[in-house]
């Protein structure tokens, strides 16, 4: 076993003491990460759940209505609601469809969103596995979740699906080019790919303050690629409803539909995440406020951060049109990509003469 | 051009035409079924005339004949006309297709085959437009009947 | 349904997709046969008559004073104009002199039915081309203009106030104010709406250069509205035939020469700024007078045909009428402005994408009711 488990100072670590007192040595770290493996599901699954309220909220907030608002208080169970009905429904697959491919393809989006999030520091105590490479993990894990798109595009035996499935792949690896190129050019900065490092690092200052120019293009370079990665809008031509049905889930109901549906949400929150690490400073305070406030839970500067990021992509899908998929090609190919080599020669430029701003 | 210079100029062309101003507001003529293409492909062709907009076509049954009704206007003249044109052939009535001279015709003249019947000679794609393929007769002809769907007052 | 067989030859690579009538993009109940080869469209088939009620049919059964009340139903979002077309081609037949307070007040419901018809058509246009929040705020305000009809004529949508002769009933009390109120509060609000949408270099990509119809073929397929008016093509009936009011007020005409989908989306959004100029002009100076010409309960027109073209939010709609003298008309045919913006449709979209034919279809304003009656 080549991991270490960052231990919580408080709770946490009175569990996992007892945990090995009670049981034998060959069982307690089994028991451990199934609990830690547990804790993650729930965490996925609140998450998943609370983001798609969230985003029907602000949804009516910019179109002058009041959103769900009459199963529990200002609507909080409305998606535990729906999650019951999507539990409840009938799966029914296609005649013709390829049974083992059909079943399997939903599965991929949700480990990945799952694998991502185990490397996700909360906060200086809070990271379930912190390995050197954080950041080629993380993007490796996401390139992983395509085959699930293209998988299920594939197996329902649609024209549909076939030609929304294409669609999305082709978008996703095209702006995953973006994606690592832009969180590459930071690395540059931070030295190190692991990412508590880079946590560390920022002590000094905010990552985007510290790289000031380049860092802001990287920034929004990295946005804009993000929001293409997760297939929202203005990239959702995949699953544009006044073009094609529903694109690659068309065929797809019940459980294995809420599968698609909540990993997309998992995602935004996953490169939102990435973002706050990378450029917003993770679980630290502006300036450092609360730094020496010891029973100050710094992971909620993190949720607090990633919401303000979360909030910033649904503004963008309730405002903007949709791009036609030879316009998002050109867009990644002729412009982000040119731009992101250029900047990340910047970046070695500016590191290399110390031109960084730290506090 | 006024009425008086389009009845002279018109007729010079040699047409076999009725021609009339009164029950309607519009200068019509009334032309062969033979003539039909090559009048209204004259019609548009003079600099004179030049009508280049055919606005409506509408189909009609006058009791014994079939016929249509081609309203023209000219975009830069700013005259208009109306041209009609009939066949006493109710088991097969056939009209040359104006399309090639109008485009919008070949819309207008699917929707006069699906409601009388009248077959368009040299039509690209002659098929009912509203009803189904396998619809029986031709609904909006005088002597249509339908017990079913029909509600006579 | 049996299937259709077109005359072209199927090449190996083009599959067929159907844009069937249950869509979210389709403007009502069509169907459309795509044949693509991979995006590009290369023949687009339009398949009609889902909504077909044979209102041509009927209107031969029925009395004159019946007919106005079929045509709400076939452009619903301009029911006032249509209402408008049937009465002014039945009034001229009986040679009826009507006053000038019902010509005057004619003209303003028909220009707030365009303003409406106006809003809806952008609110859609958003929607299709991706921003979906624009479909809410356009409904907000044409729920202004909806109250305003139902305190005045009773509907919201099909509105039974033009008849032959005049008016049903005179305007409430409340009307000219509560106009005055709309258009001083949809004056703030139009430039937001426009600035939200041709503002956006997202929105221009997908439009400009998209769906160009030139302006000898705009005359061909006898296309008329801001369709026609986008491409050069000038015919607004108001301008070139006027009736009821239009004729004491001045406005622009508003002619475009670019002919794409941009061009189409501009002439919408400057003839809204046109309406609200006409209603202005007219909504202090209403005369005093009666609101009916009093006709006979039986109708009949004399034998002869009657004309009348009138100027819709989507076009020019023609009422013929061919009247033998009978209390029923003889032959009644509707010249839809959507028929013939249809039958343009294939040309146009020949050789672009399947997300430019939305946005293409977008900008023509198709109402299928109106093209199938």
């Amino acid at each position: 076993m080549m991991y270490k488990i960052f231990l919580p100072l408080s709770i946490t670590k009175s569990i996992h003491t007892w945990l090995f007192d009670v049981l034998p040595e060959g069982v307690a770290p089994y028991v451990e990460m199934v609990l830690i493996a547990v804790a993650y599901l729930l965490v996925f699954a609140v998450a998943g759940l609370y983001l798609v309220l969230l985003e029907r909220k602000v949804a009516a907030w910019f179109q002058l209505r009041l959103g769900p608002n009459r199963v529990g208080p200002f609507g909080l169970f409305q998606t535990m609601a729906d999650a019951l009905k999507l539990v409840s429904k009938e799966m029914y697959g296609t005649n013709r469809a390829d049974k083992f491919l059909y079943n399997l393809a939903p599965y991929f989006p949700i480990i990945t969103a799952l694998l991502a999030m185990a490397v996700l520091p909360f906060s200086a105590q809070f990271q379930a596995f912190d390995i050197n490479i954080g950041i080629f993990f993380l993007l490796a894990v996401s390139s992983v979740g395509v085959i699930g798109i293209l998988l299920g595009g594939w197996a329902s035996n649609n024209k549909y699906s076939l030609i929304g499935a294409m669609r999305s792949g082709l978008q996703v690896v095209s702006y995953e080019l973006s994606v690592g190129l832009s969180l590459l050019t930071m690395v540059v900065l931070t030295g190190s790919l692991q990412l508590s490092e880079i946590i560390e690092v920022q002590k000094n200052g905010w990552l985007i303050v510290q790289g000031h120019i380049p860092a802001i293009i990287a920034f929004v370079i990295f946005m804009i690629a993000g929001t293409a990665e997760t297939n929202r809008a203005p990239f959702d031509l995949v699953e544009a409803e006044s073009e094609l049905g529903a694109g690659f889930h068309t065929e797809y109901s019940g459980m294995k539909f809420a599968y698609f549906f909540l990993a997309e949400f998992i995602n935004m929150f996953i490169i939102s995440a990435i973002a706050v690490i990378v450029f917003f400073g993770g679980w630290l305070s502006p300036f450092g406020i609360t730094e020496e406030i010891s029973w100050f839970p710094s992971v909620l500067w993190f949720l607090g951060k990633v919401l303000i990021i979360v909030f910033l992509m649904m503004w963008f899908r309730w405002t903007f049109p949709r791009l036609r998929v030879d316009q998002l090609l050109n867009l990644e190919w002729k412009y982000l990509l040119p731009i992101n080599l250029f900047n990340l020669v910047f970046m070695a430029i500016v590191v290399w003469l110390g031109w960084v701003i730290t506090f | 051009m006024s009425n008086e210079e389009l009845i002279k100029l018109i007729d010079t062309w040699g047409f076999t035409l009725q021609t009339t101003e009164e029950g309607t507001e519009f200068l019509t003529f009334t032309v062969r079924k033979e003539d039909l293409h090559e009048f209204c492909r004259k019609l548009k062709a003079d600099p004179a005339t030049h009508f280049d907009l055919l606005f409506c076509v509408t189909g009609m049954d006058w009791g014994n004949e079939l016929g249509v009704i081609y309203h023209l206007a000219s975009t830069d003249l700013k005259h208009e006309i109306v041209v009609k044109v009939m066949t006493a052939d109710r088991e097969t009535p056939e009209l040359d297709t104006v399309c090639d001279i109008w485009r919008t015709a070949e819309f207008h003249e699917m929707e006069v085959f699906d409601f009388f019947g009248i077959r368009f000679k040299g039509h690209p794609n002659l098929k009912r437009l509203f009803l189904t393929p396998d619809w029986d007769g031709y609904p909006l002809r005088k002597d249509y009947v339908d017990e079913a769907n029909m509600v006579i007052k | 349904m049996a299937e259709i067989e077109t005359e072209n030859k199927i090449k190996s690579e083009e599959y067929f997709v159907n844009m069937g009538p249950q869509h979210p993009a389709a403007h009502g109940v069509l169907r459309l046969i795509l044949t693509i080869d991979g995006e590009t469209i290369v023949n687009v088939d339009p398949d009609l008559g889902y909504i077909h009620r044979s209102i041509e049919k009927m209107c031969e059964r029925d009395s004159y004073q019946q007919i106005v009340h079929l045509t709400d139903r076939m452009d619903y979002l301009s029911s006032h104009i249509n209402n408008e077309a049937v009465c002014l081609a039945v009034e001229k037949g009986l040679q009826l002199e009507i006053p000038d307070r019902v010509k005057v007040i004619r003209t303003i419901l028909s220009e707030l039915t365009r303003l409406a018809s106006h809003q809806l058509w952008w609110g859609v246009m958003g929607m299709d081309v991706g921003a979906l929040t624009t479909y809410f705020y356009a409904f907000r305000d044409r729920e202004m203009i909806n109250d305003i009809f139902e305190e005045t004529c009773g509907a919201r949508l099909t509105m039974n106030y033009n008849i032959p002769g005049g008016l049903m009933y005179d305007i409430h009390p409340n009307f000219v104010k509560r106009v005055k109120e709309f258009v001083a509060h949809f004056k703030t609000k139009l430039p937001e709406y426009d600035r939200l949408l041709s503002g956006n270099i997202i929105f221009i990509n997908r439009t400009k250069g998209v769906g160009v119809l030139s302006r000898e073929d705009a005359i061909s397929f006898g296309v008329s509205g801001p369709v026609a008016r986008g491409s050069g093509f000038a015919s607004d009936v108001r301008k070139r035939h006027p009736y009821s009011a239009y004729d004491r007020v001045s406005f622009k005409e508003i002619v475009m020469n670019e002919g794409d989908t941009l061009a189409r989306y501009k002439v919408r959004i400057l003839e809204m700024w046109e309406s609200l100029s006409i209603i202005e002009q007219l909504i202090d100076n209403i005369p005093e007078g009666d609101h009916l010409v009093p006709t006979k309960a039986v109708i009949k027109l004399p034998k002869g045909e009657f004309y009348q073209r009138v100027e819709t939010a989507r076009g020019e709609l023609g009422v013929y009428i061919n009247s033998d003298g009978n209390k029923n008309p003889y032959r009644v045919k509707f010249r839809s402005p959507g028929f013939s913006n249809l039958s343009a449709l294939n040309h146009v979209a020949k050789g672009g994408k399947i997300g430019d034919l939305v946005s293409i279809m977008a900008s023509f304003d198709f109402v299928i009711p109106d093209i199938d009656r």
